[in-house]
């Protein structure tokens, strides 16, 4: 019935109750309350939220890269392939980071080591997971550098960091990311701190090399038109949750739940009127170091009725390949 | 009162790279290059554009923060480069500015009362109730409690923090806010609040505003008038829905066909514009747009294009879609960026 269950062959995530904790010395934040979803064999599959809602935290528990001081994942599975990323020893981790599943950040200065050329810090991703040599590992980084679309490979291989703009640096990321040809690959806010006509090139060589690979994507925001016009499947979160999941286009037709609704509705949108007042989602999101009883939505909510208020409610089917946890779907649908 | 609230001519601001010790010419940013606007009182006038077109830097020199190379400020027809000290100051109360960082732009000491009555004691002193009563009235303007008033910045959430930056600026009664990307660092519900307290405050107070941003929905949504930048100049400036209904200079244009919409079932059929925004200490000669723009012509290589008044009452600067004349001229494209126009853009490029 609940579309998780129906595990196909097509499935390459399989992420089942996971459960992440940051522990700190007063209390205990719930940053992920138990969820569940599955990125199929090459599609997009876009994860939206506001700060705080626990869309990086999916991405970096995933991969097994949140601090250890600090955070816990205390429960849930994360299958790929058959196994249990979770369980495996940080060297088999290791070993599929930056090869089967790779990532790429908002800042891509952040995540560029500045003390190294891009060519060598590509180079060395190729070389860590295969048996490449250093020479045939350096044609590569550039043969990935002309492939995302970089003037002039052949001298950008020598440059640092530094010496390229920002649009650049992140493309530098991608071709780092796509070097030893993901299964998945996970970007987080990608083009976020871009401008808005370099955020389009970057969107559309994502698209394309996703094209061209198969690589399945797993493309985290806060930007609902990104969103729009990237992803086949959308998942939305709230507060720790997975409160919509929906194909792209049933979701922006039809949302399901009362966030998906309030937070398109708060987009300004020419369509509706300039210079309105737009609707707004009252309140702030809940703290999650408190136990939450009943729907975390539930005190923003205009749908809100006791029964949110006392139980919590779980992802359900609503439509074909559409599911949310709002016991007024049905409702919020013909809203 | 006539005339508008503020006027800006020819502005001009060269950052200087280094001191130039022992050499002859000093290399220059060009921040901003002959920017030239008005705003009309209770108006709100955008600027958009990206990284470096000079935006931020014309919002300081409005507020005077730093002094231009070149050109006036001109605030009912009072120069404010010509001030002195006590004249700025009495004059620094009819214009306030809102930054974009909620976090770093208050300070974390002072407690939210202290926060939004302190421009205000620059100017006189206020007994504690005084201070009180100022206090409650402003949280109230903006949406919130007067309990507030003893919270620290660090026990707000991001939205309550702007509604504290925005109430400062109220403090004095301004007739014009600056608004420097202040909603560009919050989550989108929030933002919708913030925008609609704007709204709110500029139909009930009269404020006018000269808003800052780089996302062109929010522009579109709360502006009367925009101006776009491209490498420290206006490249087009007028009303919001011309400008968004129909795009005159190439880079608008791009702007425009650039940012994403939130609708899954629009067909984007327009290939994103090429290249990078150059840099500013060696722009390119000309037009700054020739080197991505897909319609450029000998012409923009050489001369920098003025700005031309078309029929409609926008100003465009582009040789091509706007070629300088001695009668206005008609806009170069007819349509709307709607499928036949970005079909016509495709064909094009």
């Amino acid at each position: 019935m609940l579309m998780q269950k129906s595990a196909g062959n097509d499935v390459l995530l399989d992420v089942r109750d996971l459960e992440t904790h940051f522990v700190g010395d007063e209390s205990t934040t719930r940053a992920l309350g138990g969820i569940s979803f599955q990125v199929k064999k090459g599609e997009t599959l876009g994860v939206v939220g506001e700060s705080g809602c626990g869309k990086s935290v999916t991405a970096l528990s995933i991969l097994r890269l949140l601090p250890k001081m600090n955070a816990r994942t205390v429960g849930g599975e994360v299958r790929f392939h058959g196994r249990d990323l979770l369980e495996l020893s940080d060297r088999e981790m290791r070993q599929i980071r930056g090869d089967q599943i790779a990532m790429i950040f908002q800042e891509p200065m952040t995540s560029l080591n500045p003390v190294y050329t891009v060519g060598r810090q590509i180079a060395e991703a190729v070389q860590i997971h295969t048996k490449a040599s250093r020479s045939v590992a350096m044609a590569k980084a550039q043969e990935m550098l002309r492939l995302v679309r970089i003037a002039d490979p052949e001298r950008r291989v020598n440059n640092y960091p530094h010496e390229m703009s920002g649009g650049m640096r992140q493309r530098a990321m991608i071709a780092m990311a796509l070097a030893c040809s993901p299964e998945l690959l996970i970007a987080d806010e990608p083009t976020t701190a871009l401008d808005v006509t370099i955020q389009a090139q970057i969107l559309r060589l994502i698209a394309d090399l996703k094209e061209r690979t198969g690589t399945a994507v797993m493309f985290i925001t806060h930007d609902l038109g990104v969103v729009a016009e990237t992803c086949q499947r959308v998942i939305v979160m709230y507060a720790g949750s997975i409160v919509e999941q929906a194909n792209v286009i049933d979701l922006f037709a039809r949302p399901a739940h009362p966030y998906t609704q309030g937070l398109m509705r708060s987009v300004p949108d020419q369509r509706r009127g300039r210079q309105r007042r737009l609707p707004e989602i009252p309140g702030i999101v809940p703290s999650l170091r408190e136990p939450i009883v009943g729907c975390s939505f539930a005190p923003r909510c205009p749908f809100a009725i006791d029964i949110c208020r006392e139980k919590t409610p779980i992802l359900r089917d609503v439509g074909s390949s559409h599911a949310a946890a709002c016991w007024r779907a049905e409702e919020v649908m013909g809203a | 009162m006539n005339g508008p609230l503020l006027k800006v001519e020819n502005l001009t601001k060269h950052y200087p790279l280094g001191t130039g010790f022992l050499k002859k010419t000093i290399p220059v940013i060009r921040a901003v290059e002959d920017v030239s606007f008005s705003v009309e009182a209770g108006e709100t006038l955008c600027i958009v554009g990206e990284s470096g077109c000079g935006k931020s830097t014309v919002a300081r020199l409005l507020m005077r923060l730093v002094e231009p190379t070149g050109g006036r400020v001109l605030i009912d027809g009072t120069d404010i480069a010509g001030l002195k000290k006590d004249a700025l100051h009495a004059w620094r109360r009819r214009m306030q500015m809102v930054f974009q960082d909620p976090y770093s732009s208050l300070n974390p000491r002072l407690t939210a009362g202290q926060i939004i009555t302190e421009p205000v004691e620059n100017f006189e002193r206020l007994s504690r109730r005084q201070r009180q009563a100022l206090a409650a009235d402003l949280l109230r303007k903006v949406g919130m409690s007067p309990e507030m008033m003893h919270r620290l910045p660090s026990e707000l959430s991001g939205g309550q923090r702007q509604r504290l930056g925005i109430a400062r600026a109220l403090a004095l009664n301004p007739s014009l806010i600056i608004a420097d990307e202040a909603v560009s660092a919050l989550d989108v519900s929030v933002q919708a609040q913030i925008l609609n307290l704007l709204l709110d405050l500029q139909q009930q107070m009269g404020i006018a505003f000269v808003f800052i941003s780089h996302d062109l929905s929010v522009v579109e949504h709360i502006g009367h008038r925009v101006a776009v930048m491209y490498l420290g100049r206006i490249v087009e400036l007028a009303t919001c829905e011309a400008l968004f209904a129909r795009p005159v200079h190439p880079y608008t244009e791009a702007l425009i066909a650039a940012a994403p919409v939130p609708d899954p079932t629009r067909v984007r059929l327009v290939a994103p514009v090429e290249g990078e925004v150059p840099s500013p200490i060696n722009p390119p000669r000309g037009c700054a747009f020739h080197p991505r723009c897909p319609l450029a012509v000998d012409r923009c290589r050489i001369e920098v294009p003025p700005l031309v008044p078309m029929a409609d009452g926008r100003v465009v600067a582009c040789h091509v879609r706007a070629p300088a004349t001695d009668i206005p001229s008609q806009p170069a494209e007819v349509g709307d960026h709607s499928l036949a126009h970005v079909l016509s853009l495709m064909i094009r490029s």
